[in-house]
């Protein structure tokens, strides 16, 4: 395959998922399609982490932090923390919230990106960890403007659209689950655009130069410390957006809503996914919302025998099962979902060419 | 405002005390993450939950089966240290070639399925561990010390003190460094690198037995007991230096004495706004200052690259 | 072993000590040599591979005490002190860490690691790379002196054919994976065409 046919495959494959994201909720029940949104976040979170775990080669175990700041922003934005003694008096539209929460996400990303730079491998990994693991306690510290340990509830408030009646959009009617499942599902699919027009130009060989060899990357001329300085801010920033998606589909934000154990499913997210691509992301997404749940073995009931549903229903069951799968995982797709998608394809292509003529 | 209240030496020397022995504790589980960090080069997100479960084994020789402390105390250390082993054989060894990634989420993957195992055989309750060296306290010149402290730091340091033994004097110990540091060069000289790496993870399994054990009686025997703790270990190993021993132990008493004189000097006023919730973001705090200042930790030597 | 780049002399010693995989079958003193490096180590061949061997966070003392891993016997201690005959700074300075050596002392130091192990045959991968000529001159004379003083086999990969020739028995050419040219050292140092064509000097 040439890289041009290549790349018109892929186009076709972008705009067949396009389709069936935006036909999907015709097909499933109003409630699924909630579900179907929060994959959308994942995937928007996913997106932002590979871009520098993936591509740039700098271990994020906080990204659940940059989640947490796009969602208070988005939150305090909308309702406000007066009530808690803060300044702000809130009053913006949901949506509008989102770019901002993505900037401000960006800018503490970019902040933190600059100490970072004298960080490397591992110990940049528990730097991130550190923020990760603080900022529960953090925001619980910061009452009046966070609302503390009860957080900011957004249901019902006039900012929050489609909580409760129908949204009408473009002459169409949505309920609220599916206003929310295209909302999620818009955005990711921008992100997903955006994140793929960034790699495949010269920021994308820069980052993937300084993943590859730092040293070799600064003999060719890439500036370190603008690249991934760069990849921390645009990284953060699609956590950003993603933590305000998340903000808004919970309708409600609270310390515990982004705990350490986010920043790890994320980072788990784009092994499963493969990480440096793109496309495996989508079942990363899938993989860590619905593992959990599936762990429970709600929708196993014909697959196992009764007796193991039954001990993986009883409190700790489904994370003995969640683990094991797991590792599992890592034994049988150790590129993740991206890898195998990979490995398939170089399989069809070296059959054409070994085809005689 | 500073100090309102009067300075009171002896105060302030217990709280030395317990932060040594909480210190300790954090030295034995961020020398098992040194240990298997400078074998298999990653960090064991799994360690406190395999330090938990090494106590659940504690408690069901002492409760439920009627054993003394002490033999219960040994053969949990044997059990930990077979299923370090077997750990590394089963699920590490596997995946050793990838990417340090996979490793880690195969880690993270043991964490949630042993955190999820000690909680579908013993509940979620918290339970009873008696330590062993009692509730009693001592009166050193004014200084009253908890003889839990005292033994904790005891235990601590001699175990620290025999590891340090056992690396380098014997024959294992050497093949074990070697192993580490230079796997390839290491079989040159007939070291079998893959059983020397599964013997890592069984003494970083057998430290964070005694880590669970001596922490059980202070906070309560519950599935999420060691969570605090493996952070605190991941702080105070970062803070030595990820890759040293040395270390690891300095950091861990370092820090543990750090964070209480931080919660005692809050009492007094200094800090006032230091509360306990800020105990943690706080410890962290001080950790990436130390990093930005000295990049791979106090004792840690930078790496040097081939390229 | 003499050849150019990429004849195969260092893939040869590798197949050798086990450190890769291979066809065929090769015997030491009769008997076959199967699986990795330890077995190897354990079957008396000592390995010291291009560039240091040595291991350089660990101590000089350290370092000896490994080559001597595969034994049993507790006679560790008589050895450091047979080796430290032919090497006094390395009893001398035991521990110092390897890593803070010059690079000629590092391969004194692989070269008696090796020895400690009591092998009945001693792989040396350009041992002169990157020394100094005296360095060079001098770790020669020390292998020459095990051999014909110990009876010790060495098979050697140089570079430096002229160094080698001068202190080996027996050589072999290799081309492209293949033995080209064997005879004994004299013939080949003699043959003044073998010497041009093969040798380059």
């Amino acid at each position: 395959m040439t890289p041009r046919t290549q790349r018109l495959i892929g186009f076709v494959a972008f705009a067949a998922f396009v389709v069936f994201v935006a036909v999907l909720p015709a097909f499933v029940s109003d409630f699924k399609a909630r579900d179907y949104s929060y994959v959308g976040i994942y995937l928007i979170a996913l997106l932002g982490l590979n871009i520098l775990t993936g591509y740039t080669g700098q271990i994020s175990l906080g990204h659940g932090a940059f989640m947490a700041i796009g969602g208070y922003t988005t939150a305090i934005l909308m309702a406000g923390n007066e009530e808690f003694g803060g300044p702000i008096s809130g009053g913006m539209k949901d949506v509008w919230t989102l770019p901002i929460a993505g900037l401000v996400a960006g800018l503490v990303g970019l902040a933190f990106g600059i100490p970072a730079l004298r960080l490397s491998g591992l110990y940049l990994a528990l730097a991130t960890f550190a923020i990760a693991v603080a900022m529960p306690s953090t925001v619980k510290r910061f009452e009046e403007f966070t609302g503390g340990g009860s957080g900011i509830q957004l249901f019902g408030t006039p900012e929050l659209t489609g909580s409760i009646s129908n949204v009408e959009i473009l002459g169409v009617s949505l309920t609220p689950n599916d206003w929310m499942y295209y909302l999620a599902w818009s955005i990711a699919l921008v992100a997903f655009a955006v994140a793929w027009l960034i790699l495949r130009g010269r920021t994308g060989r820069a980052f993937r130069a300084v993943r590859d060899s730092e040293t070799a990357a600064v003999s060719s001329g890439v500036s370190l410390a603008r690249y991934k300085t760069l990849a921390f801010g645009i990284s953060a920033a699609y956590a950003g957006v993603a933590g305000g998606l998340f903000a808004i589909a919970s309708a409600f934000v609270n310390p515990d809503a982004f705990p350490i154990a986010l920043s790890i499913y994320l980072l788990v997210g784009i092994v499963v996914g493969g990480l440096g691509g793109l496309s495996g992301l989508v079942f990363g997404a899938i993989f860590i919302f619905y593992l959990p749940l599936w762990a429970q073995g709600q929708d196993l009931g014909s697959l196992l025998p009764d007796r193991i549903i039954v001990e993986t229903q009883k409190p700790g069951g489904a994370a003995i099962v969640y683990g094991v799968i797991l590792i599992l995982l890592m034994f049988v797709i150790p590129n993740g979902v991206g890898g195998l998608f990979r490995r398939v394809g170089q399989l069809i292509s070296n059959r054409r060419y070994s085809r005689p003529k | 405002m500073l100090v309102a209240a009067a300075f009171d030496f002896s105060d302030f020397m217990q709280q030395v005390v317990s932060g040594l022995a909480s210190g300790g504790i954090y030295a034995l589980l961020a020398l098992a993450l040194v240990i298997i960090h400078r074998s298999t080069g990653v960090i064991n997100f799994a360690q406190g939950e395999m330090a938990t479960l090494s106590a659940y084994i504690a408690w069901t020789l002492i409760v439920n089966h009627g054993w003394s402390y002490w033999p219960a105390f040994v053969v949990t250390l044997a059990l930990s240290f077979a299923g370090g082993i077997g750990i590394h054989r089963a699920v590490i060894r596997p995946v050793e070639r990838g990417s340090v990634l996979r490793i880690v989420i195969v880690t993270i993957g043991l964490l949630v399925a042993i955190n999820g195992f000690v909680i579908w055989k013993w509940g979620g309750e918290p339970q009873q561990l008696q330590g062993p060296f009692g509730t009693k306290t001592y009166d050193l010149g004014g200084v009253v010390v908890a003889a839990h402290d005292i033994g904790t730091i005891a235990v601590a340091l001699g175990i620290v003190g025999l590891l340090w033994l056992f690396f380098r004097f014997t024959k294992v110990g050497l093949a074990l460094r070697a192993a580490a540091v230079n796997p390839e060069e290491a079989r040159l000289v007939g070291v079998r690198v893959t059983w020397m790496l599964a013997l890592g993870w069984g003494l970083a399994a057998t430290l964070g037995a005694v880590a669970g054990m001596l922490t059980a009686p202070t906070v309560g025997l519950d599935p999420q007991m060691m969570q605090a703790v493996l952070i605190y270990a991941f702080a105070a190993a970062v803070l030595g230096g990820i890759d040293s021993p040395i270390g690891a132990v300095v950091g861990g008493l370092l820090l543990g004495v750090l964070l209480n004189m931080l919660s005692y000097l809050s009492q007094y006023g200094a800090f006032d706004w230091f509360t306990e919730e800020l105990r943690l973001p706080a410890a962290l705090l001080i950790i990436l200052a130390v990093l930005l200042v000295r990049p791979t930790g106090i004792f840690g030597r930078p790496e040097v690259k081939r390229v | 072993m003499l050849g150019a780049n990429g004849a195969g002399k260092t893939t040869t010693l590798r197949a050798i000590s086990g450190t890769v995989s291979r066809s065929g079958t090769i015997e030491l003193d009769g008997k076959i040599l199967k699986g990795g490096p330890e077995v190897a180590a354990k079957s008396g061949i000592a390995h010291v591979p291009e560039g240091r061997g040595t291991f350089v966070e660990l101590t000089v003392l350290e370092n000896l005490r490994l080559g001597a891993y595969t034994r049993r016997d507790r006679d560790v201690k008589a050895d450091i002190t047979r080796v430290g005959e032919y090497f006094p700074w390395m009893v001398e300075r035991g521990g110092q860490r390897a890593g803070t050596l010059s690079g000629g002392e590092q391969q004194m130091l692989a070269l008696g690691r090796a020895l400690m192990s009591r092998p009945r045959l001693l792989l040396l991968d350009e041992p002169s790379l990157g020394l100094a000529p005296l360095i060079v001159r001098e770790f020669f004379r020390i292998v020459r002196e095990l051999n014909e003083k110990e009876g010790l086999t060495v098979l050697v990969v140089e570079q430096d054919a002229r160094i080698a020739l001068r202190a080996s028995q027996r050589a072999y050419v290799l081309e492209v994976g293949r033995v080209a040219l064997t005879g004994t050292s004299d013939e080949l140092q003699g043959d003044e065409s073998i010497r041009r064509s093969y040798l380059g000097y």
